[in-house]
């Protein structure tokens, strides 16, 4: 099965067909995925302005992302299911929209870099992490993640 | 009050920016992401305030820290906030969404304004609290909820299904 192939099969789930044919489904699963951003935003800014030196820069950096790891596992799930339910009722229109791709992109290199480099320099003993290398993963954590929310807001125009 | 956003919007920098093909998108892109760094801090401070977050940081090092960073977000998302307003005054005059959402800013600035004026005055008794007292609480409470609906307000601002008819 190609991937047009697919996308075209989500498009016509019963899914995506109930989507289109509200007027208020769309803006309303849109609002929760506004919704869902900003708290990811609160909970990556949290930990990476820490990692550049800014923000709760008295903490440990393990503390912030332990505790900020629910609410960014949440706001990340309420976003991935908000996200499928509104790829749903327009995929084909996405797979050949080049916004689409590079905020999947993004979104996976945001996550694989999250959970491993940012994770590792936040857990890392203070004492062994050189400032400019925590300043480096920060920004680049920041970048990754801006790529998304850049992607999709370009998404709307189109 | 009509009157006047006819005549804001008759002025030559309301249309350019409405007929632009490229500002109005980009201000408006802006707007939304900067929900991120304004938002999503002050979600972070009003769940600490809740005792639904970082219990282990004081609560004063939470607010004290985290706000110059919603307070400048918060001048993006004014400026460019009144950006969007400007391009289409009479539109978002007549839109119920827009004026629900002007509604509510005023009661989250009631909200933060009461707040700092009150329990916050004694945050060093109470900020290395994981709970914070319930007058603190009611204020991240109010907020989250005020903000939740400003969101909303703001995105359905895009539908006249409720406008009044000029």
């Amino acid at each position: 099965m190609s991937v047009l192939a697919f996308f075209t099969w989500c498009e016509n789930t019963w899914l995506g067909d109930a989507i289109r044919d509200s007027n208020w489904l769309f803006p309303a699963i849109e609002s929760v995925h506004l919704l869902g951003l900003a708290v990811i935003g609160g909970a990556v800014l949290v930990v990476n302005l820490r990692l550049l030196g800014f923000g709760l820069g008295r903490q440990p950096v393990a503390q912030l992302w332990r505790d900020t790891r629910p609410w960014l596992l949440g706001s990340l799930t309420v976003m991935l299911a908000s996200g499928l339910m509104l790829f749903t009722s327009e995929s084909i229109k996405l797979y050949y929209h080049e916004a689409f791709w590079v905020k999947m992109s993004s979104l996976l290199l945001s996550i694989l870099f999250t959970f491993t480099v940012v994770r590792k320099v936040a857990l890392a003993d203070p004492g062994r992490v050189r400032p400019l290398w925590s300043r480096v993963v920060g920004l680049v954590s920041i970048v990754l993640w801006s790529g998304v929310g850049v992607g999709g807001r370009w998404i709307g125009f189109s | 009050m009509l009157g006047f956003c006819q005549w804001l919007a008759s002025t030559p920098w309301s249309v350019a920016l409405h007929e632009s093909i490229w500002v109005y998108p980009i201000v408006e892109s802006v707007h939304v992401l900067t929900l991120c760094l304004f938002l999503g801090l002050v979600v972070i401070i009003d769940l600490r305030l809740l005792g639904a977050t970082m219990i282990k940081t004081p609560a004063s090092e939470v607010v004290g820290r985290l706000e110059p960073w919603t307070m400048a977000g918060f001048m993006v998302m004014a400026v460019s906030g009144a950006l969007l307003f400007y391009a289409i005054p009479v539109k978002a005059y007549l839109n119920i969404f827009f004026r629900f959402k002007v509604l509510f800013l005023v009661m989250a600035g009631a909200n933060t304004a009461v707040f700092h004026r009150t329990i916050f005055r004694t945050i060093g008794d109470w900020g290395g609290d994981p709970k914070p007292p319930l007058r603190a609480r009611l204020a991240g409470g109010v907020s989250l909820i005020l903000w939740a609906a400003i969101v909303v307000a703001g995105r359905m601002i895009a539908y006249n299904w409720f406008d009044k008819q000029t």
